[in-house]
C-alpha cells in the first residue's frame, strides 16, 4: 500500500506549519507553498505588554498551553484532516530557545505518529517566503530586505533555499530601536505600530538624525547611533527645560530609519544587478517605510515586493510557503531534530 | 489497556510501555544530552523493538510537573503532538508522585526531592499502606516546592524512618544529613532517579479513575511563577504597601 501511495500522482502538496520562535503561536496549512488555506495566529502580545517586552518563560507557557487548539483551528479552517497532509514544516531557529522547543517536539511528535515527512525551517527563510503567497509571479533571484524586532538583513535570494547575506546590523534590529526610542518617548511596547501612527501627526524633518554608516560595509546598518542620539536630544530638552514634540521625534526617528533601509536596499538591487526587491519581517509592515520603499523602486525601475501586515508579522503560513520549497528540494529532518537558537540563515543543520 | 508514559523532567529522559500487568518496554537515560534530541528517538527505538502500532496506544502519560520548565516542555509537546495525531488522552501525572511510586510498597516515609535550584527543592511525602489486604499508595504531604530544611523539619514532626531519593540528593546531602533527626536511607541507582515504568503505572491507576485530559487541554503545572512574573508580583506587593503606609493605614 504504502508504494502504491508513493507512486501515485499527485498534483498538490499540502503542508501544515507550526511557528513558536517568539511570542505568537501559529499554525497554518499551506497548498503548493503558495496558497494558504488557514493562517491561525495566537498572539501573547497583550501579556508581555505588562512587562515591557517579550519574557521568554512566560512566552514558552503560552505556548504550551495554545499550540494544540491553534494546530486544530488551523487544520479546521483548511478543512483538512491530518491524513491529507504531505508533510509538517516547523521553525526551528533561530528564535527564543524555549519557545522554539515547544513547536519543534510538537511538529516532531505529529509527524512521528503520522509517518510525514519533518521539514525544519529558518524563521527568517520563513519571513522572506511570505512574498511569495500573495506574489505569485516572485521567482529568484531578488534583493530581500529582512526588517524586524530581531533581525535587520538584507539579503539575495539566488535561488528557492540560496540566501547569501550581504549587509547585517551591527547594532540593534531596526525593530528594536523602535522599541527603544518608543519607550524613552512613553509610548510603550510594542514600539513600531505606535511610533509609526504617531509620526503620521509630526514633522519628519524637525529634528536632524544622524544616519550611521559603517565604513566598508556600505550594506551594513547600525541603529543604536541614532537611538542615542534620540535620547541625547530629549535629554537635552529636559535640560533646557524645553517641550518636546514627541510626534516630531517619532516622525524625525522613523525617517532616519527608513532613509538608510531605502539607500542601502536599493543601491544592493542596482549593484547586484536584479530588478526585485522585497521586504519582510515585523516592520515591513510600517507604512512609512513602506511608502518610501515604493517610490525609490519605481524611481529606478525595480519591481517592489511586500506581503500584506498578516503576513509580515509572525505567523505559520510563512513557514509553510518556505517549507514547501524546502520539501520538494529533499529536505527532511530527523526526530532528533533540535531547537537551534541562534541558527544562521541559509545555514542547513 | 496500553499506556506509553513518557517523563523529561528532569535530567533524566525515560520513555515506556506498559501494557495491563507488563511493561513491555523501557529506555531511561541519564545523560548530559538535551531531551529535545533524545525522547523521540527513544520512544522510536522501542516501538521498533517490541513492533508496536501506536494506534493501540489507550493514553499517553506524561511526567505533569513540577521540574525543569524546559525539560516539563519538551516532555508535554512531545505527548501533546502525539495525542493530537493519534486522537489519545493525556494522563499527567504528578512527578514527584511518580518519583515516589518507584519504591512502590516502601511502608517507611517516602522523599523524593528534584533540585529545583534557588537551594529549594521539588517534594513531597509518601508512603504505601496495606488495607483490606491491598497496597495503597498514600500521599502525606502533596508535591511543593520547599526548602531543604523545611522539609526536613517535617520529616522530623513525622519522627518516622524516611528513604530519600531524586537528583536534589547528592545537591543537598550535607543540609539533609545535618538537619536529619529519624532514621533515614537514600534509595539505590536503578530507582532513585525518574522512570517512565512507574510514572506509567502509576498512570494505569489515573486512567482506571478517569482521570485522563485531552492533549489540547494538557499544560504542565510548574508550581512556580516565571521570575518575570514574581518579581512583578513582588513590585505590586511593595509599592501597595507604601502606598498604605502613606495613608496611614
Amino acid at each position: 500500500m504504502e508504494e502504491i501511495k508513493n507512486t501515485e500522482e499527485k498534483k498538490d502538496v499540502l503542508i501544515l506549519a507550526i511557528e513558536s520562535s517568539c511570542d505568537e503561536t501559529a499554525a497554518s496549512v499551506v497548498k503548493n507553498g503558495r496558497e494558504v488555506l488557514s493562517n491561525i495566529i495566537s498572539s501573547q502580545i497583550e501579556l508581555h505588554k505588562l512587562y515591557g517586552g517579550v519574557v521568554p518563560e512566560i512566552a514558552s507557557r503560552k505556548h504550551i498551553e495554545k499550540i494544540n487548539q491553534v494546530i486544530e483551528e488551523a487544520l479546521k479552517e483548511a478543512d483538512v484532516t491530518l491524513d491529507d497532509l504531505d508533510a509538517v514544516g516547523v521553525t526551528y531557529g533561530p528564535g527564543l530557545v524555549g519557545a522554539l522547543l515547544v513547536g519543534v517536539a510538537e511538529a516532531k511528535a505529529i509527524s512521528y505518529a503520522r509517518k510525514l515527512p519533518l521539514v525544519g525551517v529558518h524563521h527568517i527563510e520563513g519571513h522572506i517566503s511570505a512574498n511569495y503567497i500573495e506574489n505569485k509571479d516572485l521567482e529568484p533571484p531578488f534583493v530581500c530586505l529582512v526588517v524586524s524586532g530581531g533581525h535587520t538583513h538584507l539579503v539575495v535570494v539566488n535561488d528557492y533555499g540560496k540566501y547569501e547575506i550581504i549587509g547585517r546590523t551591527r547594532d540593534d534590529a531596526a525593530g528594536e530601536a523602535f522599541d527603544k526610542v518608543a519607550r524613552a518617548i512613553g509610548l510603550g511596547y510594542p514600539g513600531g505600530p505606535k511610533i509609526d501612527r504617531l509620526s503620521r501627526e509630526g514633522d519628519p524633518e524637525a529634528i536632524h538624525f544622524p544616519k550611521a554608516r559603517i565604513e566598508g560595509s556600505p550594506y551594513d546598518f547600525s541603529f543604536s547611533g541614532l537611538k542615542s542620539a534620540v535620547l541625547n536630544y530629549l535629554n537635552g530638552c529636559r535640560m533646557k527645560g524645553e517641550e518636546v514634540c514627541r510626534a516630531d521625534v517619532a516622525a524625525s526617528f522613523q525617517k532616519a530609519v527608513t532613509d538608510v533601509l531605502v539607500e542601502h536596499a536599493i543601491k544592493a538591487v542596482k549593484e547586484y544587478g536584479y530588478d526585485k526587491l522585497a521586504i519582510a519581517g515585523g516592520v515591513a509592515s510600517n507604512s512609512t517605510l513602506r511608502t518610501a520603499m515604493e517610490r525609490a523602486c519605481r524611481n529606478n525601475k525595480i519591481k517592489f515586493y511586500h506581503p500584506s501586515p498578516i503576513l509580515c508579522t509572525d505567523n505559520a503560513a510563512m513557514i509553510g510557503a518556505a517549507a514547501y520549497y524546502e520539501y520538494i528540494r529533499g529536505t527532511r529532518h530527523g526526530l532528533d531534530l533540535n531547537a537551534v537558537p541562534n541558527l544562521k540563515l541559509g545555514e542547513r543543520i | 489497556m496500553k499506556i506509553l508514559a513518557i517523563d523529561s523532567s528532569g535530567l533524566v529522559a525515560s520513555v515506556a510501555v506498559l501494557e495491563d500487568d507488563n511493561m513491555l518496554a523501557e529506555y531511561t537515560v541519564n545523560y548530559k544530552k538535551t531531551h529535545s534530541q533524545t525522547l523521540l528517538p527513544m520512544l522510536d527505538e522501542i516501538a521498533k523493538m517490541t513492533e508496536m502500532d501506536l494506534n493501540t496506544i489507550d493514553a499517553i502519560a506524561v511526567a505533569g510537573g513540577p521540574g525543569s520548565f524546559t525539560g516539563l516542555r519538551i516532555g508535554s509537546a512531545t505527548a501533546k503532538g502525539l495525542g493530537l495525531a493519534l486522537g489519545k488522552p493525556l494522563v499527567a501525572v504528578p512527578t514527584v508522585d511518580a518519583l515516589a511510586y518507584n519504591l512502590w510498597g516502601m511502608e517507611k516515609v517516602i522523599c523524593p526531592m528534584m533540585d529545583a535550584r534557588r537551594s529549594q527543592v521539588y517534594t513531597g511525602l509518601y508512603e504505601f499502606c496495606t488495607a483490606d489486604g491491598k497496597m495503597s499508595f498514600h500521599v502525606i504531604e502533596r508535591q511543593m516546592a520547599a526548602a531543604v530544611t523545611d522539609i526536613i523539619g517535617k520529616i522530623n514532626e513525622l519522627g518516622r524512618e524516611t528513604v530519600f531519593l531524586g537528583d536534589g540528593v547528592p545537591v543537598y546531602r550535607e543540609i539533609i544529613e545535618s538537619g536529619i533527626k529519624v532514621p533515614y536511607s537514600f534509595a539505590p541507582a536503578h530507582m532513585n532517579k525518574q522512570r517512565a515504568g512507574a510514572l506509567g503505572a502509576l498512570a494505569g491507576e489515573y486512567v482506571r479513575e478517569g482521570r485522563v485530559q485531552t492533549a489540547a487541554e494538557h499544560q504542565p503545572d510548574y508550581l512556580r511563577m516565571s521570575q518575570a512574573e514574581r518579581e512583578r508580583a513582588e513590585k505590586i506587593r511593595q509599592e501597595k504597601e507604601s502606598s498604605d503606609r502613606k495613608e496611614g493605614r
